[in-house]
């Protein structure tokens, strides 16, 4: 492993940006939010990406502002560090050592220097069990700090978010799990717990979800399964508690947030409503509807005037005034899953997978930001568990990008498979994709794999079903319409045996379909059987053409265990190897391909050659799980590594899904370097938002701010004063009848203004270095001298032209140093 | 648990009226509880919310209100009486027209000395509580438009009147209205309706709650006449408003069946100040209005339209969980409505205005357990007897050979005699009957069908003789307590010996019929006795009360059996203790004289007296098991109750002389579906 280390395996982009409830900051202009290791911090105004707060060295699980110092906050981690940052310059300020890995943070302005945290029960390692505990943070200077005394508040607690919360003036804590809500007071040190019945024979699910308390009287909000929200009062007895119910969602409350005055109570689930109860006319409610998906957090900023949702697809939401929509923040959307493979847009290098239901996202990798949803289905999404809804299960792009094709389908239990192939035709006006042809029921059974003929000549797709057929599809030109459409012009099959997979070669004049265990070679000319491959046991499962050098060779993957690669000159197998591999993907700029291999329940990376026996690469143990997905992107810039391990990464970048749908990736140490390099760059003056505007226009007053500040500031433009050289004391000190002659003088003296050469200059570093500190006493006192220091500028530029001014600051001041050191040889 | 025939019969079409009002008596924890025909039942909440007392309604009677003074119970309705009642004798004391058209409310101030109702002519009249009587006082302010509710405030000094879009606050003393308050319509297509404000409650603070036809349970100060807050809880009317004793509580019934809870709550927690009237808990226990509410010390209180009584327990009084703290549902009354013929297989079903006379079915099949035998002759209706007057029937009785029949209003006793021969029936009214024999509280027939016991005031039982064609006063039997309260239950024996009475005082008195007097008193028991029998052979007296206590007294030997000894020693099982309904009939296995059948409103019991009494430990309900059990093990498990729960909705289960069973069932569901439809609700999803 050793010799890999230069190869990582990171996150990047695509990262659960609604794992944690955001934090909105004081003024309202950054929203703070968990994503994968890094906290990010996004813009309000302008729903951009500003920095991100990185460190954790695992994933972060909640996010709260310091309630003592407004611009500061706190991070907990699975890592067992809670993090004091300061978020607008990205600075780590602390890392507080739990040593258990954290699941959420509360903190009360009540309780200064406390943070309460939700670890691990100590002595139930294995098991499910959570307490919450109460971390002294300690005052100390040191950048790390030991911070292991715990003293538990409430045991067995949920490890959601969400599933605590302060109430008036951290008076105490609710805290719910399961059937019960638990009331903690501090003052006395006692909890009260209240439970309900499960409720199940009547239909209703009273388990709670989450808990939220007024801030300023003593009521607590609960949200439950069934959608009811309770609101508990007087739960400081144990029998005269009472509660009142509220009822809209038909679904399990998500999430429920009091507004910093208390006034209103929102709430979310399911139907992806916002609902907005009026605390003290609880029949009073309004609804900000359609918000695209579920809501599982929301956060309100601390002055009341911004709202955010947080989305189950990935999805910041912020809402301005409780009516408006005024930013979306968009992650990588991860639905219920992902059934097209990974594709790149060849047009705008974007990855394309499935996004919300529905509809195809295209996702810049490089910017980490959502670049549009393409809605393929165009049916209404209804909002419901159990519905059988149409969703995308395939796609497929153009060489070149201006077609691509879908395959939807719904497959209602018990009823017929209904499938629809769609081709959408790339328009330069809109600059997006427009519905060219609809086919419904395209084949019989589902559709197995689809790609686009390579070649520049011709556009074809090619379908493979279950129904035993393959489909060459064309566009039929019609000279007298502006636009063809597709229509079948090729149904081929083998022996009626179900085709599996099918894949072109780099030029498209070869076509080969795996049928099971034989693999069809044809000619896409003239539709012809070329030859048939088999190398039995195993159907096949995945097969690939060779690129550029090694375009000879066919790749194919077969259930039982095995890799082959016949030669296609020759018409026989090349080599074969015993191999699991569940995915096997083709880097379309090198020869280079990547086989994903599982193996006891861990999934294992080989890149190769198909000409070379040697992989390139290997990588044991890349995650848990079978690796589903993958996909070469191309890079925007060519890395130049010239070693052999980290050469197959130099034109594109291998990305690919593990089982809990995280985006992984591999990068090089070079790579990094550099990221860190460009990310130092762009460090910009964080209170304005990073726009690209921004950076146009900030660069340039960047400069002219600089310009300022060497005018104005005194200290950079420090110089002899005339009155202080050697040469003037001189002048001065001199009789007057023993002086040259002045015209001698006047040399003398305009050479003495000139900035000295380094020779010169040693000689005068002593009494200069006094004078420095005089001057930095007496700093006030220089504004007068101004415009004297900045006449004198010009010629000190003059003299040493290749220092830049800080540079020569930091000169002078080792100089100084260094002639105290001497002067203090001098006068013992 | 043995084999029998069954008559599962359900052709009593008993349908109970809808509740319109509710009084609570918190002194002696009584409720009072008037019906829509103007009947009213009175509830005993100390003894298991048992119904002691029933006075039948009458046609031309409505009562809108009800109220306590004291011990003394008052209505008012709209024909315009008020009328007090005589809770001894089971009738209206007297009646008094008020002369202000019909009435809508009638309220008594906390001192019991006045009474004030609220008139459709917008006045409300003040009457002055004396001794044995009421009489008119004064009137106060006449306001234009009526008074639909009232309420005094607890000094006394002011009355709140709910009226049409309207509240207004009347100052006692002086008569005069001091406050107006404006009650909003509701909105949409309603606006142009007028608000009919149902009920108001004055708390002592001078705070006024109204509920109102738009929906709204809504907060006044009184003081100052200004609205303090608005809940607005249904679409359709608020109808009833009850306030807990300590004022923390307000709890509104609406048409849509629910009762909603406010509660008096300070904002933050350890303070007293600023407290707000919150709504809190909502309870469905009603399809239709809820017309009555109280909510007393432990418990809320609802009935409406669906006619059943809920009585909803709070469940943070209650210590821990108990008996008391379950939900209790009174739906049929707590005595006997059917009389069964045991040896002719006749069943006679009282209904307020009528009496229903059926032949029970015929059947000679044989089948397996649980098996529906095909039946050889249908049952059918033999009688229709319509009462005269106006008064509605308060009890009737069949002689057990089929030839005599009974029933008895307020005003009048009358006796037919019936004539069966093959399929022709003849009745005939006997004319001449005793002078004293002028209306009874309980009717009963010996077992020789010679002789009719009638229960008349004072726990006085007349006996009357009955030969053919005529009846004869034979005698009074009086009782030694001097009791005044009415009798409630009797039973005589087979043999013509012995005839037991139960009063509302819990006192059961045995009389020997032979020496006509008095042969013994059962030892008091603190609950009321809700069924009784006498044993056939043993001449043992069986009697359960509303406690579900059970007890067991030799009458011959003057003291309780060994077997009821034996039960009390060891105690009833918390399974049988725990039931909400009251046993209603005892009757006895002519053929197996260990065997004693009761039923209560979910079950019938078979009480084997010969098998060993069950401990707290085992299995109460094992008819299941003991069928799953093999023939060797069972006897192991068997206990002395076996219980049925087969038929449910009961209000008749009896053992006919051919060892044949009688189950009369009312399902509620029947009961239901001929209630009027309930207010439109919108369903979600619909």
């Amino acid at each position: 492993m050793v010799e890999h280390a230069e190869i990582r395996m990171v996150h990047r982009g695509g990262s659960k940006i609604n794992f944690r409830e955001p934090v909105i900051t004081n003024d309202s202009r950054f929203l703070l939010c968990a994503a994968g290791e890094s906290v990010n911090v996004y813009s309000t105004s302008t729903e951009e990406y500003v920095h991100d707060l990185q460190g954790h060295t695992d994933l972060v699980t909640g996010v709260v502002l310091n309630p003592s110092n407004h611009l500061q906050v706190y991070s907990c981690s699975a890592d067992g560090t809670v993090r004091l940052w300061d978020f607008t310059d990205a600075i780590l300020i602390k890392t507080f050592i739990i040593g258990y890995p954290i699941y959420s943070i509360y903190v009360s302005e009540k309780h200064g220097g406390v943070v309460f945290l939700v670890v691990p029960m100590a002595d139930y390692k294995s098991s499910e069990l959570f307490q919450l505990v109460a971390v002294h943070l300690p005052h100390s200077g040191d950048q790390e700090v030991e911070a292991r005394e715990l003293s538990a508040v409430l045991c067995d607690v949920s490890p959601h978010a969400g599933a605590a919360s302060f109430g008036r003036e951290g008076e105490y804590i609710a805290s719910v799990k399961g059937l019960q809500l638990e009331v903690f007071f501090f003052k006395k040190q006692k909890s009260y717990r209240f439970s309900l019945k499960s409720g199940m024979k009547k239909g209703a699910k009273n388990a709670f979800t989450c808990v939220s308390c007024h801030p300023k009287e003593d009521c607590i909000a609960t949200g439950h399964e069934d959608g009811k929200i309770r609101m508990w009062r007087n739960f400081n007895q144990k029998k005269e508690y009472t509660y009142s119910t509220l009822h809209w969602h038909h679904g399990a409350v998500n999430t429920l947030c009091f507004t910093p005055e208390g006034t209103n109570l929102l709430s979310g689930g399911i139907e992806s409503v916002l609902v907005h109860w009026h605390y003290t006319q609880e029949n009073q409610k309004d609804f900000l509807p359609r918000l695209g998906a579920a809501i599982t957090h929301i956060a309100v900023s601390p002055d009341g005037s911004l709202f955010s949702t947080s989305h189950s697809d990935n999805k910041i939401t912020i809402i301005q005034s409780c009516v408006k929509v005024s930013a979306v923040i968009q992650g990588l959307v991860k639905g219920d899953g992902v059934w097209t493979n990974l594709i790149i847009d060849p047009r705008s290098k974007a990855l394309v997978l499935n996004g919300k239901p529905g509809h195809l996202q295209f996702y810049s990798l490089h910017r980490d930001k959502q670049l549009y949803n393409l809605e393929i289905v165009q049916q209404e999404y209804i909002h419901e568990e159990g519905l059988d809804q149409f969703e995308v299960v395939n796609a497929a792009f153009d060489a070149r990008g201006n077609w691509l094709a879908t395959v939807e389908e719904r497959r209602k239990k018990g009823a017929e498979l209904e499938i629809t192939l769609k081709l959408w035709a790339y328009d330069e006006l809109t600059q997006s994709f427009v519905l060219n042809t609809t086919v419904t029921a395209p084949h019989e059974d589902q559709i197995t794999a689809m790609f686009f003929s390579p070649s520049p000549e011709t556009t074809m797709l090619v379908t493979t079903s279950l129904d035993g057929h393959f489909k060459a599809w064309l566009l039929a030109d019609h000279s007298d319409a502006n636009e063809g459409f597709w229509a079948c012009d090729f149904v081929g099959g083998y022996h009626l045996l179900k085709p599996g997979c099918c894949s072109f070669s780099a030029d498209g004049s070869l076509l080969s379909v795996g049928f099971q265990e034989v693999v069809t070679v044809w000619s896409p000319a003239s539709w012809e059987l070329l030859t048939t491959l088999s190398q039995p046991p195993g159907a096949i499962r995945d097969l690939c053409f060779g690129r550029l050098s090694c375009s000879k060779y066919l790749l194919g993957a077969s259930t039982k265990n095995q890799l082959c690669c016949w030669n296609l000159l020759t018409c026989s197998l090349e080599w074969s190897t015993p191999m699991d591999v569940s995915l096997l993907q083709a880097d379309p700029l090198s020869e280079n391909m990547a086989a994903f291999c599982s193996q006891s329940g861990s999934s294992d990376l080989f890149v190769f050659k198909p000409s070379e026996p040697r992989p390139l690469y290997s990588q044991k143990a890349l995650c848990t799980g079978k690796v589903q997905h993958a996909v070469f992107a191309p890079r925007d810039q060519m890395l130049e590594s010239c070693e052999e391990r980290t050469q197959w990464l130099n034109r594109s970048q291998l990305y690919f899904f593990t089982q809990h749908m995280d985006l992984l990736t591999f990068s090089t140490k070079t790579e990094e370097d550099r990221l860190l390099a460009s990310s130092k760059q762009l460090m910009v003056d964080d209170s304005v938002a990073v726009t690209p505007f921004y950076l146009l226009l900030g660069k340039h007053r960047g400069q002219q701010l600089e310009k300022q500040e060497a005018l104005t500031n005194p200290m950079a433009e420090r110089t002899q004063l005339p009155q202080g050289s050697i040469a003037i004391k001189e002048l001065l000190h001199t009789p007057a009848h023993v002086l040259p002659s002045a015209s001698f003088l006047c040399a003398m003296f305009v050479r003495s203004l000139l900035i000295s050469s380094s020779s010169a200059r040693e000689e005068k570093e002593h009494e200069e270095g006094e004078r420095e500190k005089e001057e930095e006493d007496s700093e006030g006192e220089a504004d007068p001298r101004l415009g004297e220091s900045a006449a004198w500028g010009p010629p000190e530029e003059f003299g040493a032209p290749a220092l830049t001014k800080a540079q020569e600051r930091e000169l002078r001041k080792v100089k100084t140093f260094d002639h105290s050191w001497l002067s203090s040889l001098l006068d013992c | 648990m043995g084999e029998f025939k069954v008559h599962r019969v359900r052709f009593f079409d008993y349908m109970p009226t809808a509740i319109r009002a509710m009084a609570f008596n918190a002194h002696t924890e009584r409720l009072a509880l008037a019906r829509m025909d103007g009947s009213v039942e009175i509830f005993n909440f100390t003894d298991h919310y048992f119904q002691e007392k029933v006075i039948p309604g009458k046609d031309s009677r409505s009562i809108e209100s009800l109220c306590w003074v004291g011990g003394r119970l008052f209505s008012a309705g709209l024909n315009g009486e008020i009328a007090e009642y005589d809770l001894e004798n089971l009738r209206p004391k007297y009646s008094l027209e008020a002369y202000g058209g019909p009435i809508w409310t009638i309220i008594s101030n906390t001192q019991g000395t006045q009474l004030a109702i609220g008139c459709e002519d917008g006045t409300v009249k003040l009457f002055e509580v004396l001794e044995e009587h009421i009489q008119f006082e004064r009137n106060l302010d006449r306001q234009k438009g009526r008074i639909i509710s009232l309420s005094w405030h607890p000094s006394g000094t002011h009355i709140a009147a709910g009226m049409m879009d309207m509240i207004r606050v009347f100052d006692v003393p002086t008569g005069h209205a001091v406050q107006r308050l404006l009650v909003d319509r509701g909105f949409g297509g309603s606006k142009s309706r007028e608000t009919v404000v149902w009920s108001v409650a004055f708390l002592s603070d001078h705070t006024v709650v109204s509920g109102d036809s738009a929906g709204k349970v809504q907060v006044w100060d009184g003081h100052t006449g200004t609205l303090v807050k608005t809940h607005l809880v249904t679409k359709w009317d608020v109808l009833a408003l009850s306030v807990s004793k300590d004022e923390s509580s307000v709890v509104a019934g609406t048409s849509e069946g629910t009762v909603i809870q406010f509660q008096f709550i300070a904002p933050t927690l350890h303070q007293q100040q600023g407290k707000e009237w919150v709504r809190t808990r909502t309870f469905k226990n009603h399809t239709h209005d809820v017309r009555a509410l109280a909510e007393i010390e432990t418990a809320i209180v609802s009935g409406g339209m669906d006619t059943h009584l809920v009585v909803r327990p709070l469940l943070e009084k209650f210590d821990e969980k108990s008996h008391a703290s379950g939900l209790r549902k009174i739906h049929f009354p707590h005595r006997n409505l059917v009389s069964c013929a045991k040896k002719v297989g006749l069943l006679l079903f009282q209904f307020p205005g009528q009496l229903e006379l059926w032949r029970l079915g015929d059947s000679d099949g044989h089948g397996k357990p649980g098996d529906r035998l095909p039946l050889e002759r249908m049952p059918e209706k033999l009688l229709l007897l319509k009462r005269k007057g106006e008064d509605h029937i308060c009890c009737s009785a069949l002689s057990s050979c089929g030839g005599w029949l009974a029933y008895s209003t307020v005003s009048c006793v009358r006796i037919y005699r019936l004539q069966t021969d093959n399929n022709n029936i003849s009745i005939t009214k006997v004319s001449k009957l005793p002078k004293a024999l002028h209306s009874a509280h309980q009717l009963c027939f010996s077992s020789d069908s010679s002789k009719m016991f009638a229960a008349s005031s004072q726990s006085s039982v007349l006996v009357i003789a009955l030969t053919q064609s005529e009846c004869k006063y034979v005698h009074t039997l009086k009782p030694k307590s001097g009791s005044r309260q009415p009798i409630h239950l009797m039973t005589t024996s087979v043999d013509g010996k012995w005839l037991a009475a139960a009063n509302s005082d819990c006192e059961i008195h045995v009389y020997n019929l032979q020496k006509l007097k008095l042969h013994c008193i059962v030892p008091v028991y603190g609950s009321c006795p809700s069924a009784m029998g006498i044993h056939p052979t043993t001449n043992n007296l069986t009697v359960v009360h509303a406690d579900q206590q059970l007890f067991e007294y030799s009458i011959v030997e003057k003291q309780y059996t060994d077997w009821s000894r034996k039960l009390q020693k060891q105690g009833l099982h918390n399974v049988w203790l725990d039931r909400d309904t009251p046993v209603t009939h005892v009757t006895f296995n002519s053929k197996n004289p260990n065997q004693v059948v009761l039923h209560d409103m979910h079950m019938f019991c078979i009480i084997d007296q010969s098998l060993p009494l069950p401990d707290q430990k085992t299995q109460f309900y094992n008819q299941m098991t003991l069928r799953s059990l093999s023939e060797q093990e069972r006897p192991s498990h068997l206990h002395a109750f076996k219980i049925c729960k087969t038929f449910q909705d009961l209000l008749c289960v009896s053992l006919l002389d051919d060892q044949s069973l009688v189950v009369v069932e009312r399902p509620l569901l029947a009961i239901t579906s001929q209630l009027p439809a309930p207010v439109r609700q919108k369903k979600f999803a619909t």
